[in-house]
Order: structure tokens, then sequence, then C-alpha cells
């Protein structure tokens, strides 16, 4: 028995235990770590499939459905990620503005002095965010989109018409039962869009509520008691306190849908992750295409939140 | 009692509908085009509902959805799994309600609605509703009734004598839930004698529950150790949860299942990769564990340091002083953000589909690809959507009331 005054034994000595906790700690992950990368070099040398990139200069030998940039079978493997990484910030950046001004929009009707309206926007969040994205998608693509009628049938406005084989902008003309017209959106992008942006907005209604929230009653007080009218009270008075509040919650919002564009695949779209997926069965370069991946999402990522950040810095109260 | 407030700032029903909808004449017009606008879209939907819909794509795949391609004469098991769920429902249900109230002066407990009759009465509408509705075979039918029957007689019975039972008793009956899965996980999958069905034959509900179940089962306690990691001094266990869940929560999920699918197979001995359903469970666990990591530490951001100091100075060793006295205070703060996370999990299972595999929205689309339902897509997506909402919907309501329950202003004390 050792006396109660007797230092701890080392293995309990606070000078000692923190690394001790960590030495064991970095072996574990280190064992694990190594034995996976062992695996990994085994397997894909069995293969022969070393990294390696020189297969993204071999021509691609599909075709994509849409593209901005011009694209054909003959072009390069790299062309063909690049034409997808464009098409997906397209309906990102897309996404984004319809997001932000659907969301605006709910969120503030939720302040409605109607009571209908108050009522509507909270069951369009409640609807919304309870139903898998993936599903609303596909609901979009298939249930709404597919089903446009085409031809004379199409639905026509003044300088639009929207039709199974797309969204027509400019002037659109019927061409042999085909509309044609100088700007031209499929239907996979349409449902691709709609989806996003019905989605996004539902979060983001709840933050820009969250936000106005935030706000002080005696803030709306003041400004009428001062004479200012309800949308000129909320556009001069209340939103520029309330974004500072919004703009980091909608940072991680535009996050999550430059992340949930991946999943465009569902309604045909060609992203870059189904442009990937496409690469990957006819070349077989798991670990390449995947690293592609990973690093085209992270810098989308980092990008909006470099941007939100500095829109941050610009909305938050200077203090002196 | 608080007496009654004055009766003239009571609006009446037909007062507060002229407040609220016709405040102003602007907000007038508005209520008009909205009511217009809400008719129109439930007319329409009415009379496609009754009219143009052909609801047999449903009841004709009922079983699909359920179960998936799940052998049939392996099927009692799921049954029998149903029953004791169904048991355990009942029991705990019962138990809780009879909890002894507080004295009459606190309010009552609200984790179980006070009107949890009401519950029932849902319960036993559905119950009769649902197998009509699904026009299941005379057989199944019985079969469902019976599970209700037993499931609201173990309530009652449980609430009847539930607090005769020793006190031991009680308080090891919570653990009948964990056995239940691992006697569920037997039942389903095979093994100790029973006949193995792969997991590919699992599908439908069948498939979406149990990874849901098993992820958010997984992901939690994960994403606790991520969390007290990621607060932790140590700079390296800091360093390595910041890049672990830096790098989950920069990726989408679809890609990362898609990483489990190409490239697990790559990272293991040969043989050793386990079957495409569990990697995806995997993945499923090790993406949420990220998320409720970052749930987790704002939790832990709200307890006050002098907590750990507190409880550090009395001599407790820091698991202990985590465990017993910063992390209870943390989950009740973190409670929302991660039922949260769990009802996105829920919805991501959905994202199995892209990768081949059966669940619910796998089997819906076997189901459109089968000439025969060609074109009932309405009808699937939309069953499907009334599903996924009400899971999440009632998981929301029952994050919801534990938050009311666990809140130290609110609750009753002992």
């Amino acid at each position: 028995m050792t006396s109660r005054s007797a230092a701890p034994p080392w293995w309990r000595n606070r000078r000692y235990l923190p690394w001790l906790v960590q030495g064991v700690v970095a072996l574990a992950v280190g064992v694990v770590v190594a034995f996976l990368l062992s695996n990994l070099l085994l397997n894909l040398t069995a293969r022969g499939l070393l990294l390696s990139w020189s297969w993204l200069g071999q021509p691609a030998g599909f075709d994509l459905a849409e593209s901005i940039l011009p694209f054909d079978a003959s072009l390069p493997y790299w062309r063909a990620l690049l034409a997808g990484l464009v098409n997906t910030l397209r309906v990102v950046i897309a996404g984004l503005v319809g997001a932000t001004v659907l969301g605006t929009l709910i969120g503030t009707a939720s302040f409605s002095s109607n009571g209908l309206l108050r009522g509507l926007a909270r069951v369009y969040v409640e609807v919304i965010r309870n139903i898998p994205l993936l599903l609303q998608l596909i609901f979009w693509y298939f249930v709404v989109f597919l089903a446009l009628p085409n031809g004379t049938d199409a639905i026509q406005l003044p300088g639009l018409v929207l039709a199974k084989s797309g969204l027509f902008l400019g002037d659109p003309q019927l061409v042999n039962g085909v509309w044609q017209a100088p700007l031209r959106f499929s239907v996979e992008f349409g449902a691709l869009l709609t989806g996003l942006v019905v989605y996004t907005a539902a979060f983001n209604a709840e933050v820009v509520r969250g936000g106005i929230a935030s706000v002080p009653k005696g803030q709306w007080e003041a400004a009428s008691s001062l004479g200012f009218a309800p949308l000129v009270t909320l556009r001069r008075i209340v939103l520029p306190q309330a974004l500072r509040v919004i703009v980091p919650g909608l940072n991680s919002q535009y996050i999550s849908l430059a992340k949930n564009s991946s999943l465009a695949v569902a309604c045909g779209f060609t992203d870059l992750y189904s442009v990937s997926e496409t690469t990957l069965n006819q070349t077989g370069r798991a670990v390449e295409v995947m690293l592609i991946l990973l690093g085209s999402y992270l810098v989308i990522d980092l990008v909006i939140s470099a941007l939100m950040n500095g829109l941050n810095g610009l909305v938050q109260l200077k203090e002196r | 009692m608080a007496p009654a407030p004055p009766a003239t700032l009571r609006p009446g029903p037909w007062q507060w509908l002229r407040r609220e909808l016709f405040g102003s004449r602007l907000d007038g017009l508005i209520s008009i085009a909205l009511l217009g606008f809400l008719l129109a879209a439930a007319l329409g939907l009415a009379k496609w509902a009754i009219f143009q819909a052909q609801w047999t794509v449903i009841s004709a795949n009922s079983t699909l959805f359920a179960v998936g391609r799940y052998p049939l004469e392996q099927q009692w098991r799921l049954w029998l799994l149903t029953t004791l769920l169904a048991l355990a429902t009942g029991l705990s249900w019962g138990l809780l309600r009879a909890l002894p109230r507080s004295g009459s002066s606190g309010p009552p407990p609200i984790l179980w609605p006070r009107n949890d009759r009401w519950a029932a009465a849902i319960l036993v509408l559905l119950a009769l509703w649902r197998p009509l509705a699904l026009q299941l075979t005379l057989a199944i039918q019985l079969r469902w009734w019976a599970i209700t029957a037993l499931l609201l007689l173990a309530r009652w019975a449980a609430g009847r004598w539930g607090q005769a039972l020793p006190p031991l008793v009680r308080r090891l009956i919570p653990l009948i839930w964990p056995l239940l899965y691992l006697v569920g996980m037997v039942l389903i999958s095979g093994g100790l004698g029973l006949v193995q069905v792969a997991p590919s034959d699992w599908g439908g509900l069948l498939l979406t529950l149990l990874m849901a179940t098993f992820a958010i089962l997984l992901c939690f306690p994960l994403g606790v150790l991520l969390a007290l990691g990621r607060r932790s001094t140590l700079p390296l266990l800091r360093w390595g949860s910041l890049l672990y869940i830096e790098f989950i929560r920069g990726a989408p999920l679809i890609t990362l299942l898609f990483l489990g699918q190409n490239i697990l197979g790559f990272l293991l001995p040969g043989g050793l990769a386990p079957d495409r359903v569990w990697r995806a469970a995997w993945v499923l666990t090790f993406f949420a564990a990220a998320y409720v990591a970052e749930a987790v530490r704002s939790g832990l951001a709200a307890v006050p340091a002098g907590q750990l100091e507190a409880a550090r100075s009395l001599g407790l060793s820091m698991p202990f002083a985590l465990i017993h006295v910063v992390l209870p205070q943390a989950m009740r703060v973190a409670l929302p953000a991660t039922v949260g996370q769990f009802i996105t999990l829920l919805q991501d299972t959905t994202l199995l589909s892209l990768i081949g595999l059966l669940d619910l929205l796998g089997t819906a689309r076997t189901v459109m690809a089968n000439p025969a339902f060609l074109g009932r897509n309405a009808e699937v997506y939309l069953v499907l959507a009334v599903l996924f909402w009400c899971c999440c919907a009632a998981l929301g309501l029952g994050s919801r009331a534990l938050e009311t329950r666990l809140n130290p202003n609110l609750a009753p004390s002992r």
C-alpha cells in the first residue's frame, strides 16, 4: 500500500498524460491509414491502375446531352469533366439567385399582417423541409416537366415558350413542329433548378425569418411612429439589422445547395458528378475521378464561403 | 388558476377571421386571391385523385414497397418482429403514461402528449383505414388488426400494473429496446438457425428504416466523440477531428457513397470488403457523424467552462466529468439540431437509390420501369412524399416535446 501523499504513477501524471493519449490516438490512426493505403497500393498495382493522369488526354468517346462549352465525343476526358463542371456552376449560380429571392419572399411573408399568407408561408416551409430533395427532384422531372405538351400545345407567353423540349426565350418560332429560339434551357436543367430553388428556399426562408425576428420589436414600433410605411421600415430599418444574422445562416444553405446540385443525375442533367460517373465506368480510374470530384466540390464550397464571409464583413455593425 | 381575461379582449371566430384576413384593403385583396388559388388547387387535386389517378399501382405493389424482394416464405420473421415492436412500444407507452405526476402545482409531464388518447385514436383509425386503402387480403388485414390490438393491450396492461413492478425491473425495461434491435437484426438477416437472407434481398421500407436506424444509432456516439475531440485542448485530437469534419462536410453525400461503392474494395484486402448494402450503411454513418459532431459542438459551447472546472476541482476524472456534468447540459442545447440531423439522415437514405440499392425510392423506380405501371409516376411519388413527410414531421414533433420536457424551467421537479 502506498501512502496517499505519494506522487501518482507516471501514466497518470498530468505532464505526460496528454502526450500519452495523443500518442496512442496517433498510433491507432496511423496504423489504420497505413493499412488502408498499403492495400490500396497493392490492389491498384495488381490491376495496373496506379495513379496516373495521362488518361485525361484520351478522347472521351461519349457525348453530353447539353453543354455551354463546345463538346463532342472526340474531345478528351478533361474537356468532358470541364463541361460538367461548367454545367454544375451554371445550375448553382442560378439556384443561388432563385433560392435567395424566393426564400426572402417567403421569409418576409411570415411577418405579413395577413393571417392566411402567414399560414401559407409556414405550411410551405414545413411541407418542403420534410420531403427528401431527391424525391422532389424526381417529382419535378418525371411528373411535371416530362408531362409538358410539345409543339403547338406548348405553354406560350410573349417571348417565352415552355414545352417538353425545353424552355425557349427570346422570340421562339415553331419550325416544322419544333420550337427554336436564341436561348434554350433543357427540361433537365429546368427540373433540377426548380427542385433546388424550391427546396433551398424553404431553408432560406427560415434563416430570413430568424433574422427578422432577431430585430427588436421596438425598431418596428419606432419606425412606424416616425411615419415610415411597413415596406419602407422593412427595407430601410429592419433588413439592414437582420442581415447581420441572416448572412452567416445563408452561407451554410448556399454550400448545401452547391452540394445538393450533385443530385442532378436523378433528372438526367449532365453535371460534374454525372460526367464523372460515366468517366469512371469507361476508364475504371476510381481514385483519380474521386479526387477530381472531391477537389472540385471543395473549391466551390470554399469560394462560396469566402464570398459570403466578405459580404458578412460588409453588413456587420461597424463599431468605431 | 389565473382569472379569465376580460371578455372584450377575446375576439370571436368571426372577428378573428375579419382581423386576420381583411385587416386592410390590401390584405383583403391578398386573401381573396389566395383563397381563390387554394380553392382551385384543392379542386384540381381532388379531381385528379378521384377520377384520373389509378391507385392500383400502390396496392398491387404493397409488398414490394414494404419489404422489397424479401423471400415470401421467410416473411413470417418480419411479422414476428413487427409484433415484438408493437409489444415493446405498447409497454413503454403505458409505463411512461403512468409515470407519477409531480405535485398538482407543477405542469403535467409534457413528453407524452397530455391527450395521448388522441394518439391512440389516430393509431386505431390508421390501423383500420390503411389495410382497406391498400386493399390487402383479409389474412393480412387481420394480422394488422391483431398487432394493433396487442399494442393497445400492452399499453393498457403496462399502465395498469406497471407501477406495481419492483423498481429494479422497471429500470431494466428500457433495455428491451437495444435487445430488440439485436433480435431484429438476427430475424431480418438470419443466422442462429434461421435461413440467411442476403442484404441484396432487403428492400423498400424495410431497407430504408434499417439503414436510417443503423446510421442514427452509430453516428450519435461517433459524433459526440468527434465534437469532444474538436474542442479538446490536445492539438492532435483537435486537428484530427477538425480535418475529418471539414472533409466530410465539404463533400456531397453522393460522392461519398460513390467512394464507398468503388474505392472501399481497393482499401481493404480482397474479400474483406462488406456487402454493397453495408458499405452504404457505413458511409451514411460516417457522413452523419460529422454533422452530428457540429450540432453537439454547439451544445458543448453553450456549457460554461466553469462547469468542467468545478467538476474537475471536485476530483472527478476527465471522462467522468464530461459524461456526468458537461454532456448532459450540452445535449439539452444540442438536441434540436441533432434531431434535425437525424431527420436529414432519414431523408438522405433516398440517395441509396442512386447507387442501385432498392430502398423505398429505388423500389419506386423499379416499379415505374414495369410497363404495366407506365406513367403512374405522380401516384407513387406522391405516396412516398406523404410517407416521408409523416415520418420526418413525427420526429420533429417528438424532438420538440422532448425539448420541452428537458427544459429545467418547465419540467416537474422530482
